[in-house]
């Protein structure tokens, strides 16, 4: 509880740290193409400043941009920003924002496989990352909703022409949202979790 | 103790071949998730690789892999296998993460509903 050997330490600050009381984590992860918006709504929903984390692939021939002069290894890293929201004395939530372009669903693995659901975030400017991300998920069986942000100068399109465009089941739900405002990203988080309910009390058939 | 800060920007690769001693996250444990939250069960002790004596310090309250990863500024697949080491001696112990096998409980979905409503 003092911190009597040496301020140098690695770790989190005192508001950080968890109680002793937490017991079990669930996970969340918010999906989307470059800049638009998953830091954003991770650190506007998190009781910690966001962290960031990174992975790192490390596979023949599966080069991405410049490998050129490292000849013996293909070394891909990838950094995930993340937020953290307690829910109750035993029980924290964990959100990741990752980046949705195809290069990077070597990612997906350790990050979908237990996590409660997904958010994806939505460009209108840049619908074809989206379109892949949600072919993705739906093979994976990972269930999640889309929130649209809103960029000033973004071409306006309603709510049923995304969906056409995204080619969304009826029963995915989607919505409009600000990254930047805690209550927008928590409607958000809220819309999932509905979401995920309804689906637990009614399984859907297939 | 030693190095002055663990600044790990320039990391170099043959350091982290050296503190995971060349192995990749083969144990037999039960496999780490991002989100599996880690405490410790002793005290760091002097003869620990820095790395190890790091995490041992930073969960003496739980934290998850993910937090540790960030904290250390080292890859996820490197704090895995610094934390095999450790729960293999029973250094620390691992909180298993709530993974639903298909669809979720529904007393959990709730219990995060009522958690994101006083956001
Ligand atoms: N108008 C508007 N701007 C937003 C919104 N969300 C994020 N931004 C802005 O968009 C910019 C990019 O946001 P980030 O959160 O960094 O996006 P990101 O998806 O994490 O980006 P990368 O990690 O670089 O792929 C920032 O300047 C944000 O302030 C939103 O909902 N509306
Ligand atoms: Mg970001």
């Amino acid at each position: 509880m003092d911190c009597k050997s040496s301020d140098r330490h690695t770790g989190p600050s005192r508001e950080d740290t968890l109680p002793a009381s937490v017991t079990a984590a669930v996970k969340i992860v918010v999906v989307g193409g470059f800049g638009v918006g998953k830091t954003t709504m991770v650190g506007s929903v998190s009781e910690i400043r966001p962290l960031t984390t990174e992975e790192t692939m490390t596979q023949a021939g599966v080069g991405v941009d410049d490998t050129a002069g490292v000849e013996r290894k293909t070394s891909t890293t990838v950094a995930m920003d993340f937020g953290r929201i307690s829910i109750n004395d035993q029980l924290v939530l964990y959100l990741f924002g990752t980046p949705g372009q195809e290069r990077f669903w070597f990612l997906w693995n350790g990050l979908f496989q237990g996590a409660l659901g997904a958010v994806v975030l939505v460009d209108t400017r840049r619908l074809e990352v989206s379109f892949d991300v949600i072919g993705r998920l739906e093979e994976r069986g990972v269930p999640f909703v889309v929130a649209v942000n809103t960029f000033p100068g973004a071409p306006v399109h309603s709510m049923e022409e995304l969906r056409a465009a995204l080619d969304l089941p009826e029963s995915v739900p989607m919505l409009d949202c600000d990254a930047r405002k805690r209550t927008s990203s928590r409607d958000v988080l809220m819309t999932l979790m509905r979401y995920l309910y309804s689906l637990a009390v009614t399984p859907e058939p297939k | 103790m030693s190095g002055p800060e663990d600044k790990s920007e320039g990391e170099q690769p043959e350091r982290l071949y050296i503190i995971t001693g060349g192995r990749s996250d083969a144990s037999e444990q039960a496999p780490l998730d991002l989100v599996s939250l880690i405490v410790s069960r002793s005290a760091p002790q002097p003869d620990m690789l820095p790395e190890h004596s790091a995490i041992v310090r930073m969960c003496q309250y739980p934290l998850s892999l993910a937090e540790i990863s960030a904290y250390l500024a080292l890859p996820v697949s490197v704090v895995k296998v610094l934390l095999a080491d450790l729960l293999g001696d029973g250094r620390v112990e691992a909180r298993a993460p709530v993974t639903p096998a298909s669809l979720p409980d529904v007393e959990l979905l709730e219990a995060v509903m009522h958690g994101l409503q006083k956001l």
